[in-house]
């Protein structure tokens, strides 16, 4: 029972963290139109930097500013908004699909500078000898993944609500105008280039918030962590719960974090042995399966879109 | 007929070695409901994109109410009162009609990223007298019952009628009409007409683009009339009816094309 339990905590916690990085996503793509490939990036970039600031001192490389978690992790979230400022000012002009490409591209780059700027990064080693906040006052046992998972659903309401404030209001309504019809947009006064961006760096740091909360549940951060497999996934809880709806992103999260596990320990189990070497493949091909699936059957998502009516309309309290 | 409100003085658009647009030097003066016909290829679109900031002039310049706009991008021309609309309709397909026309009055305050939570009283109360101006706009337009549709599943003459409804949200002094009545059923398109008339009683200015010369006859004056990129007529109506260089110029062109 206590096993079950642990484990709940465990998966409730990874999923919470991977469903704060698809409501990011969701404000990128759901509401402006912005088509993120990179998404890897701007998580790690929130791991790297909330380790870097927070943890101990490092011989081999830099970092182990030892700041507190609070702001280390604040630290974290900027690094990704920075990042985010500078691919945004580079790439936004671009149409949709080669918006797609260059920051795919991006990430990649991201990821092999990890991989390779030992000095900065720890190089494939990864980060190591962090100290998780208050670790003296609740150990490492189940009080402390309990108390954890409690921060990471705080903050995944509060992600929550400050989207919803914000996609009701006159803000929202104009990244929705910015992605349905750009031209339209501006024979009406508005600027899309700067809103565009304003909303690609908000987006990208709620992905820097979760690399950051990542990093700290593990204690660590690799270039394994943010591979192209990470975009996927958060691209595919974002689609299949409903890209537009937050509450679609979260429930997507959740859903997608439960078959990416379930079919992981179904296939260790019941695979052939031949075969279990390939886990990893297989569940690669899995999730494009589940994102074209989607798209072709029900584009709009489990929890599609709601419009904006009158009635409902005023910016909720 | 008002002061001169929207002028161009020697527009020219090249495109590569073809100038579409030829030294035009029209005037549009205030409260007119001022016509532009020409046959397919007179340049009437190339001159109403050069207006509006869609295209930049090769030479030329272009004044409203007095100052030089020549150049201005389209989101600045709208904040300074000229507003238009598109021939085929681009209304924002997966919001409601009422958010489409919530979007347009300037400055808001919940249209920065903090706004809603930092000024969150003045950027609610101005949210609410938006929204009861855009339900008196819409009442206006017809289109009130359609306030909650998605406005990609109205029909294409409510879509004209939407497209009109945002513009006027911003109270812009000179609206630009690009063919109002193109592929619009004949009932919206009565609608339509009688609401630009009623907006012009009111001292509206409108410059119309049409293809349509009986349309053009029968509602705006005066009437300018283009071929080959350069103007070839201004004037009334019925001098328009009884201009032998108009008639040839327009119908024996239309033959041809």
């Amino acid at each position: 029972m206590t096993g079950i339990i642990s484990y709940l905590v465990f998966f409730t916690t990874m999923a919470s963290i991977l469903a704060i990085a698809t409501l990011g996503l969701n404000l990128q793509w759901g509401n402006t139109g912005l088509f993120n490939g990179g998404v890897a990036a701007f998580f790690g970039a929130g791991a790297y930097g909330t380790l870097l600031l927070g943890g101990t001192s490092q011989e081999d490389h830099l970092g182990g500013f030892e700041l507190p978690y609070v702001v280390a992790l604040a630290g974290g979230m900027a690094a990704a908004g920075i990042l985010a400022w500078v691919v945004g000012v580079l790439t936004l002009r671009m149409r949709r699909d080669y918006l797609a490409i260059s920051t795919f591209g991006m990430a990649i780059v991201f990821e092999n500078v990890m991989r390779n700027a030992e000095w900065l990064s720890g190089g494939a080693k990864g980060l190591r000898g962090f100290e998780r906040p208050l670790r003296d006052a609740l150990g490492d046992g189940f009080a402390y993944n309990a108390a954890f998972l409690a921060v990471v659903l705080v903050l995944l309401f509060a992600t929550y609500r400050f989207l919803q404030v914000l996609v009701r209001s006159p803000f929202g309504r104009l990244l929705r105008a910015i992605r349905e019809d750009e031209t339209a947009a501006r024979s009406l006064g508005k600027s899309p280039a700067r809103v565009r961006l304003t909303a690609f760096v908000t987006g990208s740091v709620i992905m820097g918030l979760a690399g950051g909360l990542y990093a700290t549940f593990y204690a660590f951060v690799s270039p394994q962590d943010v591979l192209p497999t990470l975009t996927f996934q958060i691209w595919a809880m974002l689609i299949v719960g409903g890209a537009g709806n937050n509450r679609g992103a979260v429930f997507g999260a959740f859903l997608i974090w439960a078959a990416w596990t379930a079919s992981g320990w179904l296939l260790s189990r019941f695979a052939p042995v031949d075969a279990q070497i390939y886990t990893g493949s297989i569940q690669y091909v899995l999730i494009g399966l589940v994102i074209v699936g989607m798209l072709l059957w029900r584009p709009q998502g489990l929890l599609p879109e709601r419009l904006v009516i009158s009635q409902s309309g005023q910016a909720p309290s | 007929m008002g002061e001169p409100i929207l002028a161009t003085r020697e527009l020219t658009r090249d495109f590569n070695a073809f100038r579409a647009v030829d030294h035009v030097s029209i005037t549009v003066n205030a409260g007119s409901m001022t016509g532009l016909i020409g046959p397919n290829g007179a340049g009437k679109t190339t001159l109403f994109n050069a207006i509006v900031g869609s295209l930049k002039p090769t030479s030329g310049s272009v004044f409203l109410d007095g100052s030089d706009i020549t150049g201005l991008a389209p989101e600045q021309l709208f904040s300074k009162g000229l507003a238009r609309t598109f021939q085929i309709p681009r209304p924002f397909a997966r919001m409601s009609v009422l958010e489409n026309v919530m979007l347009a009055p300037l400055a808001q305050a919940g249209e920065r990223l903090l706004g809603p939570f930092l000024s969150r009283g003045a950027a609610r109360r101005q949210e609410r007298e938006i929204r009861e101006r855009a339900m008196e706009v819409l009442d206006f337009m017809t289109l009130a019952r359609l306030a909650d549709h998605p406005a990609g599943k109205i029909s294409g003459g409510q879509m004209k009628l939407l497209e009109l409804a945002r513009v006027l949200m911003g109270d812009p002094k000179v609206i630009l009409l690009d063919e109002p009545a193109a592929g619009v059923n004949p009932t919206l398109a009565g609608t339509l007409i009688e609401k630009i008339e009623e907006l012009n009683r009111r001292g509206k200015t409108f410059l119309i683009i049409e293809h349509d010369m009986d349309f053009i006859m029968r509602h705006c004056n005066p009437i300018i009339a283009l071929s080959e990129g350069k103007v070839v007529f201004e004037g009334t109506a019925e001098q328009a009816q009884s201009n032998p260089v108009l008639l040839d110029a327009y119908l024996g062109a239309r033959a041809d094309g």
